[in-house]
């Protein structure tokens, strides 16, 4: 992955206009008429023709429960269904069976986090001794994790009575490694942190994590929710052992998401739901389970959605992640520019483009974010407001809310210039001098 | 916009009656878990009167401005006042719009009608009156059918 800024250039209006006008919601307007500006695609990002055209496609012509059955619409069902496997996984220069489809990145990391447990427990029919955690073995996270990524892992040590451990983050919105080998010891089981924050916009140090991790033989979960969607990933080079991300954050349909693991890695991995299709023999009292990735994914499979993902990578695909990464770069730099012209913000993250994504977020001094996100709503400006489910990182930086504007490759400079005659706005109102 | 109505503004940049006090019969905690907006408040009852509502309010204009005319409105009321009142904000608050609120009942807190027409903020709006609700009922004062939800 790319660590500096991007040599491409952003998107021009031409290709942003043919870009945009795949996406139909793009061209609806909110609130007495305005025109969307929408900043949120760090919550969930829209979606092409071509992923809702897949979805449907799936119920118009190939509906039948994949991996079951003889007929005709099965057959054709899984063919998409494992087609649509291999696409996503290529998207992330993947093995196809290294892909467990969930239901989203939550999903995927409650998946390993139960895989623990259940090792401990000795079930869940994993082999490996990676998977056995108890109390003395430990868990590192870093202060910058969504919930998604820090409540599985405080659930899982008190379940097993592991401890809990975190990497601090610096006052610019990086993560302190200072303490590294303090903190990733011995003991250390498990070292679960996100590739890009969904906060600060920060981009993390794989590389430097993943080696002490090796040092000691921890197992390296990366929640990549908020890179997949905007970098070019591969996950050979990243080095890690498991990676989650979820399709609607990356142009997908909402149901779908996805656990990539070292093929070796999920041999050993105890399962966590069980029931059908995941089974290799059952009798009343025990069961054997299929090999990776089916005894991961228990139930008819959600894969319409999955159809719907792999349309979306090939539209990634088509467009160049590297031209959609230098394009969100682009934009982000004017989000920056923007907010240092107004004294009576504060940026909450990196105020430099270097790994850096497109997650923006920030306070006006004395305006709690709530009020921001209602006046730049009233512009029909969509932004997200509230701790963004990072309540300890907001903690960290002593503010009870922030205001985050978030950025996908469909964005436009128009688009940020209205975002901030917006939020010029917001200190009259409030009688905040400036 | 409609919403900021001058006395919202005014109730949050200078909150009326804010800050914790004592003495207090009941104190409660009420977070709105979507924004991370916090409200502590004590209630001090001479039998029917509430003789003191303090609270310390960390949140949006909405909740901070709701807090403030909550405590206006009924320090020193009855039970009775308190429960019309409450009935009476909450009807606006729920209301999508439809209930403009009597100032004659509810003051102040006729300038949050605004609030009923986004349903993100009613809880805002709501969590002052909720907390209150709640601290008096632990001192065995119902405000509502509802109040121990």
């Amino acid at each position: 992955m790319t660590a500096h800024a991007p040599a491409l250039a952003a998107f021009s209006d031409q290709e942003l206009a043919r870009i945009r006008a795949d996406f139909p919601i793009l061209s609806r307007t909110v609130r007495d008429g305005k025109p969307l500006v929408y900043l949120d695609s760090g919550a969930t990002s829209q979606k092409p023709y071509a992923v809702l055209d897949a979805e449907r496609g799936w119920y118009t012509e190939l509906n039948a429960a994949p991996h079951r059955g003889a007929h005709a619409l099965s057959e054709e069902g899984t063919q998409a269904y494992e087609g649509a496997r291999a696409t996503i996984a290529g998207f992330i220069s993947a093995r196809a069976d290294e892909i467990v489809f969930t239901k989203n990145a939550t999903e995927a990391i409650n998946a390993v986090a139960y895989a623990f447990s259940n090792g401990a427990a000795g079930g869940g029919g994993g082999a490996g001794e990676r998977f056995r955690i108890g109390p003395g073995d430990e868990i590192v996270v870093t202060e910058m994790e969504h919930h998604a990524n820090l409540i599985p892992w405080q659930e899982l040590s008190s379940r097993t009575g592991a401890s809990l451990k975190w990497l601090e983050v610096t006052e610019d919105g990086r993560l302190d490694l200072s303490h590294l080998r303090e903190v990733i010891t011995e003991r250390t089981k498990v070292v679960a942190f996100t590739h890009a924050s969904n906060v600060l916009g920060t981009v993390n140090p794989v590389d430097a994590i993943v080696a002490r991790a090796r040092e000691v033989g921890a197992l390296v979960v990366l929640d990549a929710c908020q890179s997949v969607p905007h970098l070019p990933i591969d996950v050979a080079d990243l080095g890690v052992d498991l990676l989650a991300f979820s399709g609607h954050k990356m142009l997908g349909p909402m149901g779908i998401g996805a656990l990539w693991g070292r093929r070796e890695v999920l041999d050993a991995m105890p399962v966590f739901l069980t029931g059908g299709s995941m089974i290799e023999t059952v009798t009343m009292e025990r069961a054997t389970y299929a090999p990776a990735p089916q005894k991961f994914e228990a139930g008819v499979p959600n894969a319409a959605q999955a159809t719907g993902l792999a349309a979306a990578c090939d539209y990634l695909t088509t467009l160049g992640m590297d031209r959609v990464s230098a394009h969100e770069h682009a934009l982000t730099g004017i989000l920056l520019d923007g907010l240092r012209e107004r004294p009576w913000t504060r940026l909450m993250g990196p105020d430099s483009l270097e790994n850096r994504g497109g997650a923006v977020s920030f306070v006006v001094d004395g305006v709690h974010a709530h009020d921001v996100g209602q006046i730049l709503d009233d512009h029909g400006v969509a932004v997200r407001v509230g701790h963004h489910c990072a309540w300890p990182l907001h903690r960290r930086f002593k503010a009870a809310a922030t205001t985050r504007a978030s950025l996908a490759l469909y964005n436009t400079p128009e688009e940020i210039a209205a975002f901030f005659t917006a939020l010029d706005s917001v200190p009259g109102i409030f009688g905040i001098e400036v | 916009m409609d919403l900021y109505q001058e006395l919202i503004i005014e109730h949050a940049k200078r909150p009326h009656r804010a800050g914790l006090r004592e003495p207090f019969d009941a104190e409660v905690h009420h977070v709105n878990p979507t924004c991370g907006d916090e409200v502590t408040l004590r209630v001090a009852r001479d039998g029917d009167l509430l003789s003191d509502i303090s609270y310390d309010s960390l949140g949006c204009s909405i909740s901070v401005a709701s807090a403030s005319m909550l405590a206006d409105l009924l320090t020193g009321a009855d039970l009775d006042t308190a429960r019309t009142t409450f009935a009476a904000v909450h009807a606006m608050l729920t209301s999508k719009g439809a209930d403009a609120g009597d100032e004659a009942v509810i003051g102040d807190a006729v300038a949050l009608a605004g609030v009923a027409k986004f349903p993100a903020r009613v809880k805002c709006a709501l969590l002052s009156w909720m907390a209150l609700a709640d601290a008096l009922a632990t001192t065995g004062a119902n405000l509502s059918e509802e109040s121990h939800v």
